[in-house]
C-alpha cells in the first residue's frame, strides 16, 4: 500500500516537472513578485484575483458548454498571469475583462482546429487599445541587466520544456539584429542597441508570450520565419510609428498567417504532455499517516 | 489618530538646492572660450495626441552674448510656433510640484487628541534674414538654413544638414564651438531626418527687453515622437545631469518607455529638524535613492490632477498659465459643459489637465539614448511629501503623560532611523542633532505621576 503511493507520488512529481505549463506558471508568479516587490508595479491584489478569476471561470464554462471537455486551469492560469504581468489599469473590471477576452478568444476565433492569436497578446492589445485606462508599461522593468539574465535563465527553461525556444532564440536574434542594423547605419554607439536588447518587457514577450506552443507554427522553420516576421513588424511600429509597444501588436498583427505558415511547412501539431495514464482522481495526494 | 488641516495653513519657503549640472536636451556651445556653466535644466511638455508644446527653461549664469543651443527638433520649425515664455511660469510649476513636508502637531495627551496639519512647502529656490555669403557658404557645406528669425531676445536658426561634417564645419564657422565629439550624434539625427533648432542670445533685443535673465523658450509641434533629445547635451559633459520634466497631458501619468519610471520615497516621517534643512535632506535622499540604481534614473516626484493639491506647495497654476504653457486644448474642455467632472473637484476648476514631474539624473553612459515617453490612463496622484510630528510642548499632568511620552521617544528613535536610511547620512550624527533640537524624554518624564492630590489641583 505504502510502496503504492510512493509509486503514485513519484508519477505525479515527474507529471508536475514535465508537463512546461507548470515551469511557465511557476516563472510567471516569480515574475509578478519579482515585480511587485522590486519594482513596484501598480498591480492591487484584487486586480490579480479579478483577472484569475475571470479567466479561469470563463474557462470552466467554455470547457463545459462550448468545448464538453474536463476543465482545466492550467492554460488559462498562464494567460491570466501574462496578462497581470504585462498589462497595467487602474480598473479591476477592465482586469476581469481582459481574462474574459483571452478565453472567449481562443474558443471564437478559430481556424482548422487551433486558435488563432495567441490569448494573452490577444487581450492585451483589445484592453490597452479601446480603454485609455489600460496601458502597457514597456519600460515597467527598466533594462537591468541582472534581470535580464535572471529572465533569460526562467524563460530558458520553460520555452525548452515547450519545446519552442527556437522561437524565443529566432524573435531575439532577428530583433536584435534590426537594432545593431539601425545603429550601424545611424553610426551610433553600440551601448544603443544593448540597452535596446535589455529591455524586461522584450525579454518577457519573447520568452513568456510569443512563445506559446499551441499558437505558433507547427514546423520549425515556420516558426523561426514567423518569429523573424513578428520581429520585423514589431520593430517597424516601434521605429517608424514611434509606437513603443510595437513588438507586442506585431504578434497580434501577424497571428492570422499562422495557419498560411503551416499550409506551406507542415508540421505536428503541438499538445500538452500528458502524464497521468490513469484517471486524475485515483490519486490520493494527502500522506499516508 | 485623527487630523485635522488648518484652513490658514502657513506657508514657509525652505531652500531646496538644486543639484548642479552642466548641459540640457541640446548643448551649449561658446562663441568664445569662456567655462560655459549651466545649472539643471527645466522642460515642460504638453501634449495629446500628436501635438506638442516644449517650453524649455535653463540656469545659465554666464555672459548672455556667450550663450547658444543647438537642439534637435522633428520638423521645420517656422516663427509662430516659436514664443519666449515668462520664466516665472516655469519658476511657479516647480514650486506646485516639488516635494513638500507637512507639519503635524500633537494634542495634549490628557485632554482629547487633535492634531493640526501645517503645510510647509519645499520648493525649489529658483535660479530660476541671413547675409547671403553665409547662406552660400551653408549651402556648399550641405546645410540649409530653412528659417531664421528673431523672438524675444532670441536670434533662431533652423538648419537642416545632409551630413553631420558641414553641419559641424558651418557652426563653428559661425562662431558655435560644437565638440568635436558630438559629430557622430549629429549623424545620428541627421539620419533620422531631425532638423536643428539653433538659438542665441540678441543683445539689443535684450537691452530694449531690459530683462536680465533668458527667457524660456517655447515651441509647438506636431509629431508622434513623444521624446527629449539628450543625447547632444550628454557629449561635453562631465559628471551627472539633472533635469526636470514637467509632463501635462489629458490622459495620465507621464512615464519613459525605454527607462524604468520609478516614484521616489515618499510619506515617510522625519525629525522635525529637517524643517530647516529640507532642501539639503531631500537632496541627499535623492541621491541615496539615485545610488541604489547606479546613481542614474528617472524618478517620479510628482503626479496630479492639476485642479487641486492637497497639501498646495504653490498655489495651482491658473487658465492664463496654463494657456502660456501652451495646454491647448483648455478651450475646447470649457466648450463641453456636459463632461463628467472627477469626483472632489468643482466644476469652474475642472480643466482636464494631469501633470507629471520627472527628475531624471543621466549620464551619457547609463542613457545612451534620448528619453522616450508615453502617456499611460494612470491618473493616480503621486507626492513626495514627507512629514513631521511634532510633540505636544506643554505642561502635562495625567497617567497617560508617561505613555505618550513613551511613544514621543520611539516615534523620535524611528524617525532617526527613517531619515539615516533615506539620506545615507549616519545615524549617530541625526540622533545628536535631535537630542540638540526636541531632545528625549528621560526615564524620569516619564515616571507617571501617582500621586492622587496633583490630579485635584492641576494649575498649582
Amino acid at each position: 500500500m505504502v510502496t503504492g503511493l510512493v509509486q503514485d507520488r513519484s508519477v505525479w512529481l515527474r507529471g508536475l516537472l514535465a508537463d512546461p505549463r507548470h515551469y511557465q506558471i511557476a516563472t510567471l508568479s516569480t515574475l509578478i513578485l519579482i515585480g511587485l516587490f522590486a519594482y513596484s508595479f501598480r498591480l492591487p491584489w484584487w486586480h490579480v484575483v479579478g483577472c484569475v478569476g475571470s479567466t479561469l471561470t470563463t474557462q470552466f464554462f467554455a470547457d463545459k458548454f462550448i468545448a464538453r471537455r474536463p476543465f482545466d486551469a492550467r492554460s488559462p492560469l498562464i494567460s491570466a498571469l501574462s496578462l497581470t504581468l504585462l498589462l497595467r489599469t487602474g480598473s479591476v473590471t477592465l482586469s476581469i475583462a481582459a481574462g474574459i477576452i483571452v478565453v472567449l478568444s481562443k474558443y471564437l476565433l478559430r481556424w482548422r482546429g487551433k486558435h488563432i492569436f495567441n490569448p494573452a497578446n490577444f487581450g492585451l492589445v483589445i484592453v490597452s487599445l479601446l480603454f485609455g485606462a489600460a496601458w502597457i508599461s514597456p519600460g515597467q522593468w527598466g533594462a537591468a541587466p541582472v534581470l535580464g539574465i535572471l529572465l533569460l535563465g526562467l524563460g530558458g527553461i520553460v520555452t525548452g520544456k515547450a519545446k519552442r525556444w527556437d522561437v524565443s532564440l529566432a524573435l531575439l536574434g532577428s530583433y536584435g539584429a534590426l537594432l545593431l542594423g539601425r545603429a550601424l547605419w545611424l553610426g551610433d554607439p553600440l551601448s544603443i542597441p544593448l540597452h535596446q536588447m535589455q529591455s524586461g518587457a522584450l525579454l518577457v514577450f519573447a520568452f513568456f508570450m510569443i512563445s506559446d506552443p499551441k499558437t505558433t507554427p507547427d514546423a520549425r522553420v515556420g516558426r523561426v520565419l514567423f518569429a523573424a516576421l513578428v520581429a520585423t513588424v514589431g520593430f517597424t511600429i516601434q521605429f517608424t510609428l514611434y509606437n513603443s509597444a510595437g513588438i507586442i501588436l506585431a504578434l497580434i498583427l501577424c497571428a492570422p498567417l499562422v495557419p498560411l505558415i503551416d499550409c506551406v511547412f507542415s508540421g505536428q501539431r503541438y499538445a500538452w504532455p500528458k502524464f497521468f495514464p490513469q484517471t486524475e482522481t485515483s490519486y490520493d495526494l494527502t500522506p499516508a499517516e | 489618530m485623527t487630523s485635522r488641516l488648518l484652513s490658514s495653513a502657513i506657508v514657509l519657503s525652505a531652500t531646496f538646492a538644486a543639484t548642479s549640472a552642466q548641459a540640457f536636451c541640446g548643448f551649449y556651445v561658446a562663441k568664445a572660450d569662456t567655462d560655459l556653466f549651466n545649472q539643471s535644466s527645466k522642460v515642460a511638455m504638453v501634449r495629446d495626441g500628436d501635438r506638442t508644446v516644449i517650453t524649455m527653461a535653463n540656469d545659465y549664469q554666464g555672459e548672455p552674448e556667450e550663450f547658444a543651443m543647438v537642439i534637435p527638433v522633428p520638423q521645420v520649425i517656422t516663427r509662430d510656433q516659436v514664443h519666449v515664455s515668462d520664466p516665472a511660469l516655469l519658476a511657479h510649476l516647480d514650486a506646485y510640484t516639488a516635494p513638500r513636508l507637512v507639519e503635524y502637531f500633537d494634542g495634549d495627551p490628557c485632554s482629547p487628541v487633535m492634531y493640526d496639519e501645517v503645510v510647509v512647502t519645499g520648493s525649489r529656490k529658483i535660479r530660476s534674414a541671413p547675409p547671403a555669403p553665409m547662406i552660400e557658404r551653408a549651402k556648399s557645406l550641405g546645410v540649409t538654413i530653412e528659417d531664421e528669425f528673431t523672438v524675444g531676445e532670441y536670434d533662431i536658426l533652423i538648419l537642416s544638414a545632409e551630413e553631420s561634417e558641414g553641419l559641424q564645419t558651418w557652426l563653428n564657422e559661425e562662431g558655435y564651438k560644437v565638440p568635436p565629439k558630438a559629430r557622430r550624434t549629429l549623424r545620428s539625427y541627421i539620419k533620422q531626418d531631425m532638423k536643428f533648432f539653433v538659438a542665441k542670445v540678441n543683445l539689443e533685443k535684450r537691452a530694449e527687453n531690459g530683462s536680465e535673465m533668458l527667457r524660456p523658450i517655447a515651441v509647438a509641434f506636431e509629431t508622434p515622437k513623444f521624446m527629449l533629445p539628450i543625447r547632444l547635451g550628454t557629449v561635453n559633459a562631465k559628471g551627472d545631469q539633472d533635469l526636470f520634466v514637467y509632463a501635462l497631458t489629458r490622459g495620465g501619468q507621464v512615464e519613459t518607455t525605454n527607462y524604468r519610471t520609478q516614484k521616489i520615497p515618499s510619506g515617510q516621517e522625519l525629525p522635525v529638524h529637517v524643517k530647516d534643512e529640507f532642501g539639503d535632506v531631500y537632496r541627499d535622499m535623492f541621491t541615496t535613492v539615485a545610488d541604489k540604481e547606479g546613481g542614474h534614473g528617472v524618478f517620479m516626484e510628482y503626479a496630479w490632477d492639476m485642479s487641486w493639491c492637497d497639501p498646495c506647495a504653490a498655489d495651482p497654476l491658473s487658465d492664463d498659465q496654463l494657456q502660456e504653457l501652451g495646454v491647448f486644448w483648455l478651450n475646447e474642455v470649457q466648450q463641453k459643459p456636459g463632461r463628467p467632472m472627477p469626483r472632489g473637484r468643482s466644476k469652474s476648476a475642472a480643466r482636464d489637465v494631469f501633470i507629471t514631474r520627472l527628475h531624471v539624473r543621466y549620464d551619457a553612459e547609463s542613457f545612451p539614448e534620448d528619453l522616450r515617453f508615453k502617456t499611460t490612463g494612470n491618473r493616480d496622484n503621486f507626492q513626495g511629501r514627507y512629514v513631521l510630528r511634532h510633540a505636544f510642548d506643554g505642561e502635562m499632568s495625567c497617567p497617560a503623560a508617561a505613555e505618550y511620552k513613551e511613544q514621543v521617544n520611539k516615534r523620535r528613535e524611528t524617525e532617526v532611523k527613517t531619515l539615516a536610511k533615506l539620506t545615507g547620512r549616519s545615524r549617530a550624527e541625526i540622533r545628536s542633532k535631535v537630542e540638540d533640537t526636541v531632545g528625549f524624554y528621560s526615564a524620569d518624564d516619564m515616571e507617571p505621576d501617582t500621586k492622587w492630590w496633583n490630579q485635584i489641583w492641576k494649575d498649582d
